[in-house]
């Protein structure tokens, strides 16, 4: 659900980084956080374990500028990937005006990234939304294992809509921003 | 089916802000902040300033979020407030129409009891606000104007050249 303002002329857009557990995430918003300039973004919110895993959400305000006289900004959220969290990721897909789907590229996690992602679905399901329509993108991220999925095995299990994908090593900030560029875009095509 | 994003025209803005201000006036609370469902801050009275409004809109929402859930797991449609007690400051949150909900930050220069009551009426009638606002939202725009955004053709392509920029 994007807000637009026109008395203040502010729009915001919510995005979330979907995945199983330890695809990801949470290492996509951190590197967009070190990279983009002070002024561009806001503080970085990690709602996290002791050890570090997402137990809510992570949360970071990216600051576009403005464009045509609106104050533009997205809202990076990411939803806590482990099974048992189901209660919260729902929670973090209310108003998603779009979707990344981090998909963990190990040959042994390729099962639940599919679970993942049929659980993405349902989600969104219920809240009247579908898959097919959101802005939606796909990241085959950890590229540099050696225990990989070939690109085309995960297409065949993953992307059946067919939607923009790309390969990535989020940690060195391979394809990170590549993927959020896209999803914007749509974002955006769709605000316009 | 409910529409999918809030736009806030210039009208409903000055009316809803009008709103906040009295009841910032008539509870001498610090500050007021109106913020929809899903984490965005719609608009504010009083001062901010020391306030990252953007963090504390998305926590609010997820706090407001975790909540309801709660509250359904022990047979309640939703908690419709929420009070989170500090030892100077404190949050008082109230759900509005099931998709806005309103936080007022307040201290000791007022009472739990006086911010309730307030919150309550502002409650009400900004129910009555967004009901229309919403309707509008569905059935068309005010005086002609569209209903949903109008940015015009050319934002995306703008859009596209400043993403450009914050990847830089």
């Amino acid at each position: 659900m994007s807000l637009i303002n026109y008395s203040s002329r502010e729009i915001n857009c919510k995005l979330v980084y979907y995945g199983c557990g330890l695809c990801g995430k949470t290492t996509n918003i951190k590197y967009i956080y070190g990279k983009v300039s002070p002024e561009a973004k806001g503080k970085l919110i990690s709602l996290a374990t002791e050890l570090d895993r997402t137990l809510f959400f992570d949360f970071l305000p990216l600051d576009l500028g403005s464009i045509k006289g609106f104050k533009t900004r997205f809202h990076l959220y990411t939803v806590p990937g482990q099974v048992f969290y189901n209660a919260s990721r729902k929670l973090i897909l209310k108003g998603v005006d779009g979707i990344v789907f981090v998909a963990d590229s190990q040959v042994e996690r390729l099962e639940a990234n599919v679970e993942a992602l049929n659980n993405l679905q349902e989600n969104l399901t219920e809240y009247g939304m579908n898959i097919e329509t959101i802005p939606f993108v796909i990241q085959y991220n950890k590229r540099d294992l050696p225990n990989i999925a070939t690109v085309d095995e995960m297409r065949a299990q993953l992307n059946k809509w067919n939607v923009p994908e790309y390969e990535a090593v989020a940690h060195q900030g391979y394809g990170v921003f590549e993927t959020l560029k896209e999803v914007a875009k749509k974002v955006l095509k769709n605000l316009s | 089916m409910p529409v999918e994003n809030l736009n806030v025209f210039e009208d409903d803005f000055w009316a809803i802000n009008e709103k906040l201000n009295q009841v910032l006036k008539s509870t001498n609370c610090l500050s007021v902040m109106l913020i929809d469902k899903a984490g965005q801050l719609i608009t504010t009275a009083g001062d901010i300033s020391q306030l990252d409004t953007t963090s504390f809109s998305s926590l609010c929402a997820a706090d407001f979020a975790a909540t309801s859930q709660l509250a359904m797991l022990v047979g309640e449609k939703e908690f419709a407030t929420l009070f989170h007690q500090g030892e100077k400051q404190n949050i008082y949150i109230a759900s509005i129409e099931d998709r806005v909900m309103l936080a007022v930050v307040f201290d000791t220069r007022t009472t739990l009891g006086l911010v309730r009551v307030r919150v309550k009426q502002l409650v009400a009638e900004l129910s009555k606000m967004f009901v229309e606002i919403f309707a509008k939202l569905e059935g068309g725009g005010p005086g002609g104007q569209p209903a949903g955004s109008n940015l015009g053709s050319d934002f995306a392509s703008e859009a596209e050249s400043e993403l450009d920029n914050l990847f830089k």
